[in-house]
């Protein structure tokens, strides 16, 4: 057999092997979404989005788990983006061949894949055991601490993408390192950053484990910041592991729901990263 | 130290005697004394002492690795933006040593340009990539900054090509405008010198001529060091031309000079294609 026939089957196994791989990977992933849209869309109504959770036996809606959700999610992502870019600018930008830029990476990566519960008992240690309740604060505080890793993370990559050519033009006219990385570093990676705190909006948008130890729960409408607060994954785990049907049909419509939202960030984020990547 | 003249400490028997007289006035405005440079252990530099001519054009060529771009690196100390690379020796300027720790790093950046071999535009508008520059030591009104733009996208022969798309994004031209984007970018901060690393090396034909045409222009105003891996465009473009090699400065004279009569073997084998 020559050569030639013998790329050509192998060429032909691969193929097929990473095909089969691809369908096996998507199969579950269209199963999960399925099933999501079959038991969850009869409770997307008007009632979801402007009722509170209901005690068991009679109607209601998630208004109140929402609302916290975003909230929180929201103060979360204020408090880490910011840290978060900022970090990232300082590992891209200021740390090059430092000792102590490889530790704060090493670290940001160990903090970047642990698990989110242990995230969880920390603030409740820190925050909830100190202040004495569980609290709003708390829960957006452990979703910031999960916010700053993925943020850090991608910020640096993306200034990391900008080429040297392009800070030294900028140095050679007299510009100072502030002005180059804001005027020119920044410029050529936004899109990728933005990208990056889209993910990480995503990304705490389903966590449940940080907030079940730090902003617990709330049956009623609270704006309360200092106090317990309602949101959709606690809310979602509470009401799917109850024996009443009506909460369960509103764990599906909470579920639907967040992955609807994760799946239009995510898409947002493709869309802005290939958009305007950087061309140069 | 810092009063006397470059000229006066000028230790090289300089060569000027005869350059172009029929041309304007030239006077040193760079002495490089004693110059060594290292990146990390490896020393890519050696000693090298010459200078540069105001109102002239001085090539640098030399094989690949020889030190040339190296040497145009500390002369702005744009090589202080990585660690680990480090510099000797001094670089007279008007008779000052810019390579000492107390010259402000930035105030020297802006008196002496840079082109780099590939285009360098900013991510933002034709515009704004000439006005950034302008903006960081000048504060303009609207009507004069619009005017110092277009002189500077004039003097690089761009203007006709992009007066109507100031607003679009430098990143769109093509990559000969490009180049001349940021030779506009350049002149635009009025700087005292020019360094042309290899600024035509990935360009065609047409836009290299272009380009080349710019530099005999811009030759009348500034001080200009360009390397070049084109020997030819060496011998069109400069007054004088230095030959490295291996970190030394093998030859420094007249371009016409080291393309007629050098004085070193190695020169001569270097551009008769001999070698390198």
């Amino acid at each position: 057999m020559d050569i030639y026939a013998r790329r050509r089957i192998a060429n032909g196994m691969v193929m097929t092997l990473s095909v089969a791989a691809t369908a096996f990977g998507l199969l579950w992933l269209i199963l999960v979404l399925w099933t999501l849209l079959e038991n969850g869309i009869a409770s997307i109504t008007p009632a979801l989005f402007s009722q509170m959770t209901p005690p068991p036996g009679s109607a209601g809606g998630l208004l109140n788990a929402i609302f916290g959700s975003v909230v929180m999610t929201l103060i979360a992502t204020l408090i880490g983006t910011p840290t978060g870019i900022l970090a990232g600018t300082f590992l891209a930008e200021y740390s090059r061949g430092s000792r102590f830029g490889e530790i704060v990476r090493f670290i940001n990566d160990t903090l970047l894949s642990a698990p989110s519960i242990i995230v969880g008992l920390f603030v409740y240690e820190i925050m909830v055991v100190k202040m004495g309740h569980f609290s709003a604060w708390a829960g957006a505080v452990a979703l910031a601490i999960i916010v700053v890793p993925v943020v850090v993370r991608t910020t640096e990559d993306m200034l990391h993408l900008v080429p040297d050519a392009l800070r030294e033009a900028a140095s050679a006219l007299g510009s100072p390192k502030w002005k180059v990385i804001v005027m020119v570093s920044y410029r050529a990676a936004i899109q990728g950053m933005v990208t990056g705190v889209m993910l990480a909006v995503a990304r705490i948008a389903g966590e449940t484990a940080p907030l079940l130890f730090t902003a617990l729960n709330n049956q009623f409408w609270s704006t309360n910041m200092n106090g317990p607060m309602a949101n959709l994954p606690v809310v979602i785990f509470q009401f799917a592991m109850s024996p009443y049907a009506d909460w369960q049909v509103l764990a599906w419509g909470g579920a639907l729901l967040i992955t609807i939202t994760v799946l239009l960030l995510n898409i947002g984020a493709r869309a802005l990263a290939s958009w305007g990547t950087f061309k140069q | 130290m810092s009063l006397t003249t470059a000229r006066q400490v000028m230790p090289l028997s300089p060569p000027d005697s005869l350059a172009a007289d029929a041309e304007a006035p030239s006077r040193q405005k760079v002495l490089i004394r004693n110059v060594e440079f290292y990146y990390g252990a490896f020393k890519a530099l050696k000693n090298v002492t010459m200078p540069l001519h105001d109102k002239r054009v001085t090539a640098f060529i030399g094989p690949s690795g020889c030190g040339k771009s190296t040497l145009l690196r500390v002369l702005n100390r744009i090589y202080e933006l990585y660690p680990g690379q480090r510099a000797g020796g001094e670089v007279m300027i008007d008779g000052e040593n810019v390579l000492s720790p107390r010259v402000d790093l930035n105030l020297l950046r802006a008196r002496i340009g840079m082109v780099f071999q590939k285009p360098t535009p900013f991510p933002m508008s034709i515009y704004d990539n000439i006005a950034f520059g302008i903006r960081l030591y000048e504060k303009l009104p609207h009507h004069e900054l619009d005017e110092r733009v277009e002189s500077a996208l004039r003097r690089a022969a761009l203007w006709d090509e992009v007066k109507d798309k100031l607003r679009q994004s430098g990143l769109g031209l093509s990559g000969g405008q490009q180049q001349r984007l940021c030779i506009a970018r350049a002149v635009a901060v009025r700087p005292e010198i020019l360094l042309l690393d290899e600024p035509a090396s990935a360009l065609d034909p047409l836009s290299t001529q272009r380009i080349e045409e710019l530099i005999a222009e811009l030759k009348a105003d500034y001080c200009i060091a360009i390397v070049t891996h084109n020997m030819q465009q060496a011998a069109r473009s400069s007054d004088y031309t230095a030959f490295m090699y291996l970190g030394e400065l093998i030859e420094f004279d007249e371009t016409e000079r080291i393309f007629t009569r050098p004085k070193q073997k190695h020169t001569e084998d270097y551009i008769t294609g001999r070698f390198g």
